[in-house]
């Protein structure tokens, strides 16, 4: 026939084909069933096929000589690379790619076992060809033996190409970044080669799965339905052929050797491939979606809750109906149970089942667990934080879960995050520790619903107190929360207070600084049962501050909790109390102050009507004021509804509370404003947790009617916290220099006293403040200490 | 340094013994069949006392002319039955073995592999065990060491 030149790879090629079809092994003639099966392979239009029958005189012949075959071969290429056949293009065409096939895989197992004499006998070659892929498809199981010693002589360039087909079928499943870590050594044909074998033999396996787990799969899977069998199988395929072609076109492309080597070659594969494709390898482990949810419905069939467990018993079950050998399985199983509970979970399933796939269709199984099976932390990490209710309490709910359940988000977390090790350790001493202080994980459940106050204040409350599971959700906030201070309680609060007060209040106290989150705090118990809310604002402080306690000994939470929870407690009231303002007339114009007045001014009024009680020592009543806040907070409420008719009944009742909490602070000074000023730097150091907002409220109010009724001065500042009458006296100065311009000068010094004398009242009440925060410093210091302390146990 | 690392079921038939230089097995396996009679002793010596877990790390058995055994007894009381699988370490005299910490840490590896094993539900008590990742970490095991 026509002359046929052809290169050397494409004459081994073409004579490994044909020892391919020379089933008779006659060494001479193809025979027709193979030859055809072969061109079916090719994946080319049947009148195509016949044509080039045809042209290669097989027709005239009635049988493929080699010659004929060697054509046909050609022109199959030919046609592949979409030129039209022409009996000339056999050999003007240069640069033909290799024909490419999609051989079935049963034959591969004899064609491979020939084919490595085959390739061995032969000698190197520099060009390399990449074995179709229909050929040297490994048997994973039989070739094994055979790959192995193959695999060393890979590495020399002078390797047979078979060898490359040895390794490539065991080395595909694993990774594509291989294929093209391969591609990038430019260093020998052969590892060159392997990559575009290894494509090749990704297909065949693929290819066979569509013959063999179909049949296979009917009985082996009795439990499934066939049709889904052969659709997951036909989905599978249908993924595989994108996957595949991208692989073998990248790696062909850096194959500059042998030029027969092309994307184009690829690009038949794939097409190829389409028909072929099974178990949607990209990369070739990657499960198409038909696949996963094949792999869900199974799934549900054995446990219809998609984030429970299949207990590794009922999978042993079920991966056995697989008819794998029982060491296969094994270690199936071992790949695919990435958390080593003994049991699968829906991703862990879906891995197993895939590798079960690829085992079936004679894939090597991987040492390591591919990337794209592993099970995915995302759903997981999702379905895992959902329960959790606040990020912190996620975070410290995750390790715990993770001991008492084998909850999703363990193998999740544990596999999406890149140093899987570390997060191991880290979920593990978690759980070992959330596992001990189960009671307090409790706790911090327990706290976030439990007041809708603490809600606001939630990291605040569980850092301050001790327990182990704070001092995590400290750590976990403090690493993957928002939320600020994660070791100071009072650094929170204040910002959560001040926050609080922004909103409550829209006034702050002019001088006052510093203290401000405090104060504010202060200002805001507004409970109207003091001890409640402060036995709760210490709760939500510290979450489990009295679980805290229980736990460790630590200093119970003292007095200057109850300012930070007062502080919240009194933004409530302060809402409370706000409602109630609009009520009194008097609150008009007063609604600004509320808040931002601290409590302590209120008590030191109340106590101003007795006014024998008060003294204007305003650090003592800084100090006295924590124990007399909880009293004084009933007396806010009291003074709410003092506002309302300025009644002069309570404020004796307050005024004795009050005297009570404070400490002889007020002192009774002749003039109103004065005293009022001086109750409010009074109160305002006493009004740690004295009801801000009641003070507030009554701040304003007082304030025009301290202006009008300086005789009562005393019901005026019972009413009013210190510091809104502060405020109010400054606020008040200020209106009324501009009255008193028009006055006398007495008048103007008058107002100038007042205004020296609110300053320095601001100046105290400042002072106060810092030495308050320094003491709450002091404190968080030495719960930190305290932490530091328990922590290293908890270690262990 | 380990040169023999076995795993002995209940029974007392190996589970699983690999040893690093290559083959010289059959001493190995004898040594390790001689230190089941002392680990036999200790256990009944220590009588009933298996009612929780406990990790008896017998330590050193006794030194031989080349090696030295470590035999670890673990006792596991499992609802009902008692799981005795005994782990044997041959370390080489000549690497000192004053690592008492690290014999333990490499027993409890093993054990955390074991266990590993075991829940594998395709693994059959009293099967050998195949597990590549046992086989893993025993190699590095003894790689290291040695």
């Amino acid at each position: 026939m026509e002359s046929l030149t052809l290169t050397d790879g494409e004459q081994k090629y073409y004579s490994d084909l044909f020892v391919y079809c020379d089933t008779d092994n006659t060494k001479k003639v193809a025979s027709n069933g193979r030859v055809l099966d072969l061109f079916r392979a090719a994946q080319l239009p049947s009148e195509v096929v016949l044509q080039i029958t045809e042209l290669c005189g097989a027709t005239r012949l009635g049988h493929f000589g080699r010659s004929q075959f060697y054509i046909a071969l050609k022109l199959i290429a030919v046609a592949q690379s979409g030129l039209p056949l022409r009996v000339e293009s056999l050999n003007s065409v240069k640069d033909l790619p290799l024909p490419r096939f999609v051989v079935a895989k049963n034959e591969q197992e004899a064609r491979h076992t020939a084919m490595y004499p085959d390739s061995e006998n032969q000698g190197s070659y520099q060009g390399v060809i990449p074995r179709p892929p229909g050929r040297g498809q490994v048997k994973k199981l039989s070739a094994h033996e055979v790959i192995q010693p193959c695999v060393p002589t890979v590495e020399p360039q002078l390797q047979p190409d078979t060898t490359s087909p040895v390794v490539s079928p065991h080395q595909s499943p694993p990774t594509s970044p291989h294929w093209r870590k391969h591609k990038r050594q430019a260093s020998g044909g052969n590892i060159e080669r392997q990559p575009v074998v290894v494509a090749g033999a990704v297909w065949t396996p693929f290819r066979e799965a569509q013959a063999g787990p179909v049949v296979s799969g009917d009985g082996m899977w009795s439990a499934n339905s066939p049709p889904p069998v052969q659709e997951s199988w036909v989905s599978l395929k249908d993924a595989h052929p994108p996957s595949s072609s991208t692989l073998p076109a990248i790696h062909c492309s850096p194959v500059q050797e042998n030029s027969s080597i092309r994307t184009v070659a690829s690009a038949t594969t794939t097409n190829e491939t389409q028909r072929h494709s099974s178990g949607g390898y990209d990369d070739p482990w990657k499960i198409t979606d038909e696949q996963r949810q094949y792999y869900i419905n199974q799934f549900k069939t054995i446990q219809p809750d998609l984030n429970g467990f299949i207990p590794g018993s009922a999978a042993k079950e079920f991966f056995t109906k697989s008819k794998l050998p029982i060491l296969e399985l094994s270690h199936i199983w071992e790949l695919s149970d990435f958390d080593k509970d003994g049991a699968l979970t829906l991703d862990e399933f879906c891995a197993a089942f895939h590798l079960v796939v690829a085992r079936k269709n004679s894939y090597d199984l991987p040492e390591k667990l591919p990337e794209s099976l592993m099970p995915k932390l995302i759903d997981l990490d999702d379905s895992a934080e959902v329960p959790d209710q606040a990020p912190d309490v996620g975070y410290s709910g995750s390790p715990v879960e993770v001991t008492p359940n084998k909850s999703p988000s363990m193998p999740s977390l544990n596999q999406t995050w890149p140093d899987l090790n570390q997060g191991n350790e880290q979920w593990e001493t978690f759980s070992e520790r959330s596992s001990s202080s189960q009671t307090l994980t409790q706790f911090d459940s327990n706290i976030a619903p439990a007041d809708p106050d603490t809600a606001i204040v939630h990291p605040v409350p569980i850092r301050m107190t001790p327990s182990k599971i704070h001092m995590q959700e400290m750590e976990l906030k403090r690493t993957g929360s928002d939320h600020t201070h994660p070791t100071s309680p009072l650094m929170a609060n204040p910002p959560d207070l001040s926050e609080e007060t922004k909103l409550a209040t829209s006034m702050k106290f002019v001088t006052v600084n510093s203290g401000d989150g405090y104060s504010s705090s202060d200002s805001y118990t507004s409970d109207q049962d003091p001890i409640t809310s402060v036995v709760t604002r210490q709760r939500s402080h510290s979450g489990t501050s009295p679980e805290g306690l229980k736990v460790v000994a630590a200093p119970p939470p003292p007095p200057p909790r109850p300012h930070a929870s007062h502080s919240r407690s009194s933004s409530l009231d302060m809402n409370r109390s706000f409602a109630a303002v609009p009520t009194g007339p008097q609150l008009a114009g007063v609604v600004a102050y509320p808040p931002a007045v601290p409590p302590r001014p209120l008590p030191t009024q109340t106590s101003g009507p007795h006014s024998g009680h008060r003294s204007d020592e305003g650090l003592a009543a800084h100090s006295s004021t924590s124990p007399q806040q909880i009293p004084e907070q009933p007396n806010f409420a009291d003074f709410s509804q003092f506002q309302a008719f300025a009644a002069s009944d309570q404020p004796s009742d307050d005024g004795e509370k009050h005297p009570e909490s404070l400490p002889v602070e007020k002192s009774s000074e002749g003039a109103g404003p004065l005293r009022t000023v001086k109750s409010d730097n009074q109160e305002e150091r006493a009004a740690a947790t004295v009801n801000s907002a009641k003070g507030s409220i009554m701040a304003p109010p007082p304030k025009p009617v301290r202006r009008r009724l300086k005789s009562e001065d005393e019901l005026q500042e019972e009413a009013l916290p210190l510091k809104s009458n502060v405020i109010a006296t400054v606020l008040a100065a200020q209106p009324s220099i501009p009255r008193s311009v028009g006055k006398d000068k007495k008048a103007i010094q008058a107002s100038i006293r007042r205004n020296k004398e609110t300053n320095t009242v601001l100046a105290r009440l400042n002072s106060e403040l810092q030495q308050q925060l320094k003491d709450l410093l002091e404190e968080r210091i030495s719960l930190e200490v305290q932490l530091e302390q328990l922590r290293p146990f908890s270690h262990l | 340094m380990a040169v023999c690392i076995a795993v002995i079921a209940k029974e007392n038939y190996p589970l699983y013994i690999r040893s690093v230089p290559v083959q010289n097995e059959l001493k190995f396996h004898y040594t390790v069949h001689t230190t089941l009679d002392v680990v036999e002793e200790k256990i009944s010596a220590v009588g009933k006392a298996m009612a929780d877990q406990r990790e008896l790390y017998l330590g050193l058995l006794y030194p031989t002319e080349d090696y030295k055994v470590y035999p670890s007894h673990m006792i596991k009381n499992m609802a009902v039955t008692n799981s005795k699988v005994k782990f044997v370490i041959v370390v080489d005299s000549s690497n000192t073995s004053l690592r008492d910490n690290e014999i333990r840490s490499m027993f409890r590896k093993l054990h955390n592999s074991f266990t590993d094993v075991m829940c594998n539900p395709f693994y059959n008590p009293g099967d050998t065990i195949q597990s590549k990742a046992f086989d893993s970490m025993v190699s590095a095991m003894m790689v290291q060491a040695s």
